[in-house]
Formats: structure tokens, C-alpha cells, sequence
């Protein structure tokens, strides 16, 4: 049952978080239901079929994350959804998992709902120096191939800051799918991603303050 | 750079000592966590003081409203001693645990910690005291014991079992506001390639700046001061900036 929360405001969505097993489900619910939205955290494939708005977030491994999604009989009723272009938003490893694949501790198959693949971030600035991996803080959101207007992203003030934990990025095959990314010592990392209604944000828009909020209620209205 | 707020939590009240020791109740940890989520605090840094004495009732209840009020990163320290504590907290909201007195009598234990949710999770906390001669040994259980153990080396060791940050206190200095203890902060950030958190003793922006100029630290921990309106997270960041040293500069932007 969705959660009754005193800030659900009237006319917004109820928001399908995905369980399983992986991913701080608290903060992103929470942030959810801050922003006036209903919560309903499962892991029911029925569910799925018959949501409007899908979170999926996580923390975690790659292959771990496809082996959980998969024993709950997950990934089929994911794929289906957003096949029919329905608001769809992976956080952190939940955008990774959107690609074709990812080289974290071997090679293994995500969703492949965007094209393009999950690569460890390098270990050296661009200027060859050592920089830590993982990317850890709050870092800078910069305009990438496509336009911010009716995405997640509208009213994010360029260069606005979000907060970041991760060893791998992702490298969409289109630079069109590049909504938002990030500077690292100089290497630029894909910090948001969109095709059509579906979007992923590398960084937590649950632990980003008055701008991740402002990117969750975005979602909500989608 | 990252500002951190540190929080000493005692029951249901935000305290703060001197040295560790002649803690003062200063108010409501719920009301200055969300001021500084206001002012454009970067984390928050829950240290609980007496989690070994009396269970953790009361922080369950913070991180309850913080969960639901908070939107930044959360970091959680005192009386951790297993991966099954950290889990809890992890599920309670917490976003990062800081250990001391446990890892320092079990050093295997970042290992577990780090291997269970990664490296990201696992700050080390170290609490020191200066010995002379440029060497400082680390202190548990609040500061007071002391555990033959030089500072530097456990930090370089810790590093290795997979700590992700290593927040360091000086004993000396922390509650004084009278500045950090740079020997202690820069031997260390001159031998680990993960990020510092310096903590103990700043009263005021130019003590960071001082700092930050010297060693690249990534983060500070203030507590005294912002607490006792010293200085405000504004003031702190509008100085790292006008020094250019990067930072987060408004909660909005």
C-alpha cells in the first residue's frame, strides 16, 4: 500500500520505488514524499505493469544488481515499461543499469533501455596526475548535448551542485542522450542522461539538497 | 571542500566539550541539523557520544528526522563495532559510518565494513594526541584511552584495509576554536591518497584557509564553532572561495 504521508499534495502521481534488495530506499522515498508525491516501494512485477512513475535506484555492484532484479522476476516487466516511453528515473547505479552493459568486475548485460556501456572512471586527471576514484562529493552540473527544457533538469541553475559516489560511469553511444555532465581533474563524466521520458541520474538527487529535490519533483510532474 | 557540521549527540541533546571533556548542552540537534541544511552545510556529521552506554533510542529518532527533512549526506560515528551495527544505520539513513575505538582494537574490521557497502561508507575516525617530537598517538573511546598506536602509520594502514576517508581529531585542539593542529592534519594527508577530513580546533575561516593553503585536505569538520555562531557556514564558504579553493557555494546553487 502506498504510504500516506502528510505532505502528499493533491493531483501528484504516485511513485513506483523498485526494491531489490540494493539501494538506500529510505532517502529516496522520503524525498519523494518530501516533494508531495506518493511512495510505494516494491518489488512486485505486477507493480510494474501498472505504474506511472518508476524510481529505480541503487547502490551496489552491477552484476549483483542485474542477478537481484532477475530472481525477482524484474527485468522483462522493466523493459516492457519502457517500451511504452513511461516516466522512468534510475539514480546512481539504477542509471548505469539503464545501458547495454558495464565492465564492473567482469562483463555483464544491464537493461539496455539507452546504448552505450559502463566504464570504470580513469584513475588519472586528464593532465595525467592521480586523482581519487571513487568520485566522491559534490560536483558541478554542466549542459551536455541536450536542452534542459521539460527534463528533470529544468531550473537547475548551470552549474549547480550535486552529490556524487562512484568508481564507474556511464558512456552513452550518442552524445544526444548526454543531458547533464560533470567535470572530474578534467575528465568529463555523463552526470544525467534522457531518452524520451526516461532519465538517470548518476548522482543523488535524494542527498542533493534543494537542487536534487527540485529534480525529484520535476520527475513527479513528468 | 567539503564543510561538515559536527554533531556531538549525548541523549537527546547536541553537546560539546573542550579537549572532550566538560561537555555543554548547547540545544536540539533536530533545529541546528536543519539550520545548516539551510545555511548550505555540505554533510552532516552525527557523532554519537554515549551510543555504548544507553543504546541508541535517541539517534534513531535524529536520523528518523533527518531522513525526512535532510537531503544531504548523512555520517553516523560512536559505538560501532560490527558490520551488523553499521547495517542498521545504513537502514536507519545514515550514509557513512566513522569508526575509531573498534577499528583500532580490531583492524579488520574497515576491512568487513569496506567489503560489505564499499570503501565509500568506511570513514576512519582518528582521535590523537600530540606525543612530541612530531608524533601523535591515537586515543579511543572519546580520548580517553590512550592505544600505543602512532597516528600516521594507522592511518596509512587503515587506508590499505579499504577506509574511504579518514576524519582526524585532534584532542589537543578540538572545543579550544583555537585552530587546527596542521602537524598532526598535514602528516597525515602527506601519506594517504584518500580523503581528509580535518577536525578539531577551528574558531574561525582563516584557521581553514591557513589550513587548506598548506595541505589538500578535501573536507573540515566544524563543530564549536558553528555551533557557538563564531562563524556560519555562509562566512566559511564565501572565505574558501575568495581564496580559491573550491566549494559547494549555496544550497540553491
Amino acid at each position: 500500500m502506498p504510504n500516506e504521508s502528510i505532505w502528499v499534495t493533491k493531483g501528484m502521481p504516485t511513485i513506483t520505488v523498485l526494491d531489490y534488495g540494493r539501494g538506500n530506499l529510505k532517502s529516496v522515498s522520503r524525498a519523494v514524499e518530501y516533494c508531495g508525491a506518493h511512495c510505494l516501494v516494491t518489488s512486485d512485477p505486477n507493480e510494474v505493469e501498472n505504474a506511472s512513475h518508476i524510481i529505480l535506484p541503487g547502490v551496489g555492484a552491477f552484476g549483483d544488481a542485474m542477478s537481484q532484479l532477475r530472481e525477482r522476476g524484474l527485468i522483462g516487466p522493466i523493459q516492457a515499461y519502457c517500451l511504452k516511453n513511461r516516466p522512468f528515473l534510475g539514480i546512481c547505479l539504477g542509471m548505469q543499469l539503464m545501458f547495454n552493459e558495464s565492465e564492473e568486475f567482469g562483463l555483464h548485460f544491464g537493461l539496455g533501455l539507452i546504448a552505450g556501456r559502463v566504464e570504470k572512471i580513469p584513475e588519472t586527471a586528464a593532465d595525467g596526475s592521480f586523482h581519487c576514484v571513487p568520485h566522491i562529493g559534490w560536483n558541478t552540473l554542466c549542459e551536455g548535448r541536450a536542452d534542459w527544457a521539460g527534463t528533470i533538469l529544468e531550473g537547475v541553475p548551470m552549474n549547480g551542485s550535486v552529490y556524487f559516489v562512484h568508481s564507474y560511469a556511464a558512456v552513452p553511444e550518442s552524445a544526444m542522450h548526454i543531458l547533464a555532465y560533470t567535470d572530474y581533474h578534467g575528465r568529463r563524466i555523463t552526470a544525467a542522461v534522457r531518452s524520451g521520458r526516461l532519465f538517470g541520474c548518476q548522482f543523488h538527487p535524494e542527498k542533493s539538497g534543494v537542487i536534487g529535490l527540485n529534480i525529484i519533483r520535476n520527475f513527479c510532474s513528468l | 571542500m567539503r564543510v561538515i557540521a559536527r554533531m556531538d549527540i549525548k541523549g537527546p541533546n547536541l553537546i560539546k566539550g573542550i579537549r572532550f571533556e566538560g561537555l555543554r548542552v548547547i540545544g536540539s540537534p533536530q533545529h541546528f541539523a536543519r539550520h545548516y541544511y539551510e545555511s548550505g552545510i555540505d554533510e552532516l556529521l552525527y557523532v554519537d557520544t554515549v551510543a555504548s552506554l544507553y543504546g541508541r533510542n535517541s539517534l534513531n529518532d535524529l536520523l528518523d528526522f533527518t531522513a525526512q527533512n535532510i537531503f544531504i549526506p548523512i555520517t553516523v560515528c560512536g559505538g560501532i563495532r560490527s558490520v551488523e551495527d553499521v547495517h542498521l544505520l545504513l537502514r536507519a539513513g545514515a550514509d557513512k559510518v566513522a569508526i575509531n575505538t573498534a577499528a583500532v582494537k580490531r583492524p579488520s574490521l574497515v576491512e568487513d565494513v569496506a567489503r560489505a557497502f564499499g570503501s565509500q561508507c568506511m570513514v576512519l575516525s582518528i582521535e590523537a594526541k600530540s606525543v612530541g617530537g612530531g608524533r601523535w598517538e591515537v586515543y579511543t573511546d572519546n580520548g580517553r584511552e590512550h592505544s600505543g598506536q602512532d597516528a600516521v602509520e594507522w592511518a596509512m594502514k587503515a587506508e590499505k584495509l579499504g577506509a574511504g576517508e579518514i576524519l582526524v581529531t585532534s584532542v589537543d585542539h578540538d572545543g579550544t576554536r583555537k585552530g587546527f593542529d596542521v602537524g598532526l592534519i598535514g602528516a597525515i594527508v602527506s601519506v594517504v591518497g584518500i580523503p581528509v577530513i580535518a577536525g578539531g580546533g577551528m574558531g574561525k575561516p582563516s584557521h581553514l584557509i591557513e589550513l587548506a593553503n598548506k595541505y589538500p585536505i578535501s573536507a573540515v569538520a566544524a563543530g564549536s564553532a558553528l555551533h557557538y555562531g563564531n562563524t556560519t557556514v555562509l562566512e566559511i564558504k564565501r572565505a574558501l572561495a575568495a581564496n580559491g579553493i573550491e566549494c559547494r557555494m549555496s544550497p540553491s546553487g
